[in-house]
């Protein structure tokens, strides 16, 4: 099953090497990663997808918080989280064939970026699954996809929510994450922790 | 031969004997072969006619440390200062164009650098050095082939889980990543072999980052860090303060931290336990936690079986100890392990060579594993009760919960294992008359009881190693340096070293095969330059003898490159100015021994033993922990082997 790695690490050099080496030596493969400056001075925060069991991926967290520079790592798994993804989509397009774009546009609330005589670009926020909705009902209307650039998925747990309403949210998240709602190993804990 | 308890009174007598000729020597520096015309070594001119041994300088750079205030000094001063700082003592390194500045500095500080002749040498002094101590290893090299030629000796210390720093130099950082003379990017290549590695390109990170560099490869689960210093960083000037660059404050570890539920799951498994087995590791050389497991054994009669790294830990003449579990264990260890019901582990890691196949690994039995590292949970053996944390403490949460056991003295479970060994007995080496043949496992029997199982034994890698591990019996913590994890050939020797170092008043024995020692016998010189008191014994088969018994068993006796010729190993020492003796025969064995520790300086033993013997019993590979081939039970010749006892 897919697991989403949320890691707090040092912004130095050489530490995204150090971390996607752990995956390598592991052979595990990385469905998605990204990378930016946290609210923390001097730090980034990682969110890493990837593919592995649940034996595994207790394997990865830990071994990930044996890292130096890395300060705190979360398999955020089966917890309540907001998902996003943001994504630019160069189509190509002509002042005559531009306006059924526009429609897409509008449905899937996307905006365009920039407009040139032969090609339009598109950005997107959202789940992974409404990324490739508009991908794919680009290509069912005859538009030419030039150029798709994604950030891959970002992840946050949510704040501290009552019972019924995270309920409510884990339904809702089971439908849009693309991962398999799979049973676990084993009664394996699927969260693990390392926080300082 | 008989057992050393026996014969008692003379083996005391000829102890007082080498003691008072030791007391006689004290103070007495040990011949220098340079210096002497018999030897006959070229010296090439007067360079070395007056070389003494490397000593420990006395410092010029006043105070350095203890200056309370920050003090200017060059980056390869700042790195002398900050390792005195830390209270090292020696250094093992091999100097090169991009260290130089480091090596200019070195008179200044009181630190004595031993010069080695090939930087894998160097790691694995450091290495030796740290298991032999529990201090922090010290290597040092020059850019490109000297850093690379460090990487076997990270691996090394990186399995093992020893605590080594290695400086290496680096081209200047105006040059960085421009394949610049002797430039390799072995921050880089050390990634994975590594538990952290570091890149100083100014001369003031020099003292922070080396700091810090002690006190990541010491913390939690120790391991091996790189420092690599720039040219230009060590030529600079920067301000010091060893005090101002301490590391901050190591985080806590989540996980690290035995909750009082799990304490009493272990203890109330512990209780009800029939048939348990302490498995002690490494882990309780390293959390000094000898005192702890041999509580926690004999308030409930537990038997103990040892890792191959564990050896020391528990003492082995103890009523309960086991011996070593794994591959080459003792039959009686490993079926207590796969009849047992309950697996106490302590600081192991449940490593290939230890368990067999996982699938029928202790399959009747609950594991308790108390580890330090939590990424060693669950990884090959799942736990029913994980305890996070460092060993000596978890166990000092956990003894208040084990109550003195009112079960007879001898339980049915240890009658059950005492009476399997017995059948053992007949096929043990030990039992086993030599028949005019030199068997090596007869050699480690005698050098354990000539040496009253006192000395610090460093072995390489092979069947002499795991002969060792059988037959020298280990009764103290950090006696016996090996490589375990990575299985190093070519450790023994500069290890020994690094004991000896480290240990300059402990008798040390360097036991090697005619394989391994050939991979790293240019530090004989070493030996020679620094006019160590070691103990060498090769074991001499004409074979990669490990190779040759897996030829043997797996590979229809098709010995493909495993017969090995060898240079003769005494005139090789006495080409260094080292005395040397060889043995042919097992009544010539207790003499060479003694002759080895009474002689002044170092000693090469070369023991022409038995071409095709092999250790018993084994585990093959991937086989279940009872599926072990045994030695061929005593007949007309209980040496020849034959085809049904495989």
């Amino acid at each position: 099953m897919l697991h989403t790695f949320v890691a707090l690490v040092e912004d130095k050099p050489g530490v995204l090497s150090r971390v996607s080496l752990l995956f390598r030596r592991l052979n595990v493969n990385i469905y998605s990663l990204s990378v930016g400056r946290s609210e923390r001075v001097g730090t980034s925060r990682m969110t890493i997808i990837a593919e592995a069991s649940a034996t595994a991926s207790h394997r990865i967290a830990a071994s990930l918080y044996k890292l130096e520079n890395v300060i705190s790592v979360e398999d955020v798994g089966e917890q309540a989280t907001v998902n996003r993804e943001l994504a630019l989509i160069k189509v190509a397009a002509t002042p005559q064939t531009r306006s059924h774009i526009f429609e897409l546009v509008e449905v899937f609330r996307a905006r365009i970026v920039d407009l040139a005589k032969e090609s339009l670009m598109i950005e997107l926020t959202g789940v992974e699954s409404k990324i490739e909705g508009l991908i794919q009902v680009l290509e069912e209307s005859g538009d030419e996809v030039l150029e798709v650039a994604r950030t891959g998925r970002m992840v946050m747990r949510r704040g501290k929510h009552g019972s019924r309403v995270l309920g409510a949210m884990r339904l809702a998240d089971a439908g849009d994450a693309p991962r398999e709602p799979g049973t676990l190993d084993e009664g394996e804990p699927t969260e693990h922790r390392f926080n300082d | 031969m008989s057992d050393p308890r026996h014969d008692k009174t003379v083996e005391n007598q000829k102890a007082e004997a080498s003691k008072a000729e030791a007391t006689d020597r004290a103070g007495d520096q040990l011949p220098n072969p340079y210096q002497d015309p018999q030897m006959g070594l070229s010296t090439h001119g007067d360079a070395l006619a007056d070389y003494q041994p490397s000593t420990h300088p006395a410092a010029e750079v006043e105070h350095a440390v203890e200056a309370h205030q920050p003090i200017s000094l060059t980056g390869a001063e700042i790195v002398w200062a900050t390792l005195e700082g830390e209270g090292v003592r020696e250094v093992f390194g091999y100097p090169g164009g991009a260290i130089l500045p480091v090596y200019d500095a070195l008179r200044k500080f009181p630190i004595k650098h031993i010069l080695v002749r090939h930087e894998q040498g160097a790691t694995h002094m450091a290495d030796g050095y740290a298991r032999a101590s529990g201090r922090v290893g010290v290597a040092i090299a020059t850019s490109g082939p000297g850093a690379t030629n460090m990487v076997t000796g990270l691996a090394t210390a990186m399995l093992d889980s020893i605590p080594i720093v290695c400086i290496t130099g680096q081209v200047s950082s105006k040059v960085l990543g421009s394949d610049a003379f002797q430039e390799v990017d072995i921050t880089g290549v050390t990634l994975p072999i590594t538990k952290h590695n570091y890149l100083v390109t100014k001369a003031e990170d020099i003292a922070p980052v080396l700091r810090e560099a002690f006190a990541v490869a010491q913390a939690g689960r120790p391991g091996p860090v790189l420092v690599d210093i720039t040219k230009d960083a060590q030529q600079a000037t920067a301000s010091f303060d060893f005090a101002a660059a301490a590391p901050a404050a190591r985080r806590p570890h989540p996980m690290l931290s035995a909750s009082y539920d799990s304490i009493t799951d272990a203890a109330t498994l512990i209780r009800a336990a029939k048939r348990p087995v302490i498995l002690s590791g490494h882990g309780v050389i390293k959390a000094k936690a000898t005192e702890q497991v041999l509580t926690l054994s004999e308030r409930l009669q537990i038997p103990v079986a040892t890792t191959l790294l564990g050896l020391g830990g528990y003492p082995a003449s103890h009523p309960l100890a086991l011996g070593m579990m794994g591959m080459h264990g003792e039959s009686w260890v490993n079926d207590a392990i796969q009849k047992s019901d309950l697996l106490i582990a302590c600081g192991m890691r449940f490593d290939d060579r230890v368990t067999g196949t996982l699938a029928t690994y202790a399959p009747h039995a609950k594991k308790i594993h108390i580890e330090i590292d939590p990424a060693e949970i669950n990884k090959n053996v799942k736990a029913d009760v994980a305890l996070i944390g460092d060993l000596r403490e978890v166990l000092e949460l956990l003894l208040p919960h084990i109550y003195q056991s009112n079960a007879p003295a001898e339980s049915a479970w240890l009658r059950e294992i005492n009476e399997s060994k017995g059948e053992s007995a007949v096929r043990d080496i030990r039992n086993l008359p030599d028949l005019g043949h030199l068997y090596a496992a007869h050699v480690m029997h005698d050098l354990w009881r000539v040496t009253e199982g006192n000395a610090i034994v460093a072995t390489d890698v092979g069947q002499h190693q795991m002969w060792e591990a059988q037959y020298y019996r280990h009764e103290h913590p950090r006696t016996l340096i090996t490589s375990g994890g990575l299985g190093t050939m070519g450790f023994a020797l500069p290890a020994g070293i690094g004991a000896k170092v480290a240990c300059p008043d402990r008798e040390v024995w360097v036991i090697a095969g005619d394989g391994g020692f050939q991979m790293t016998a240019c530090e004989l010189s070493t030996i020679a330059q620094e006019q160590l008191d070691i103990n060498i014994a090769v074991i001499n088969n004409g074979y990669l003898g490990m190779v040759r018994q897996w030829q043997e068993f797996f590979y229809e006796k098709n010995y493909a490159s495993s017969p090995i010729l060898s240079p003769d190993f005494v005139k090789l020492a006495e080409a260094h100015g080292i005395a040397g003796a060889t043995v042919r025969s097992r009544s010539e064995v207790d003499a060479a021994m003694t002759q080895a520790r009474t002689t002044r300086g170092p000693f090469l033993i070369n023991f022409l033993v038995e071409k095709e013997e092999s250790v018993y019993p084994m585990i093959p590979a991937g086989a279940a922990l009872h599926e072990m081939i045994r030695r061929p039970a005593a007949g007309p010749d209980p040496m020849l082997e034959s085809s049904e006892d495989l």
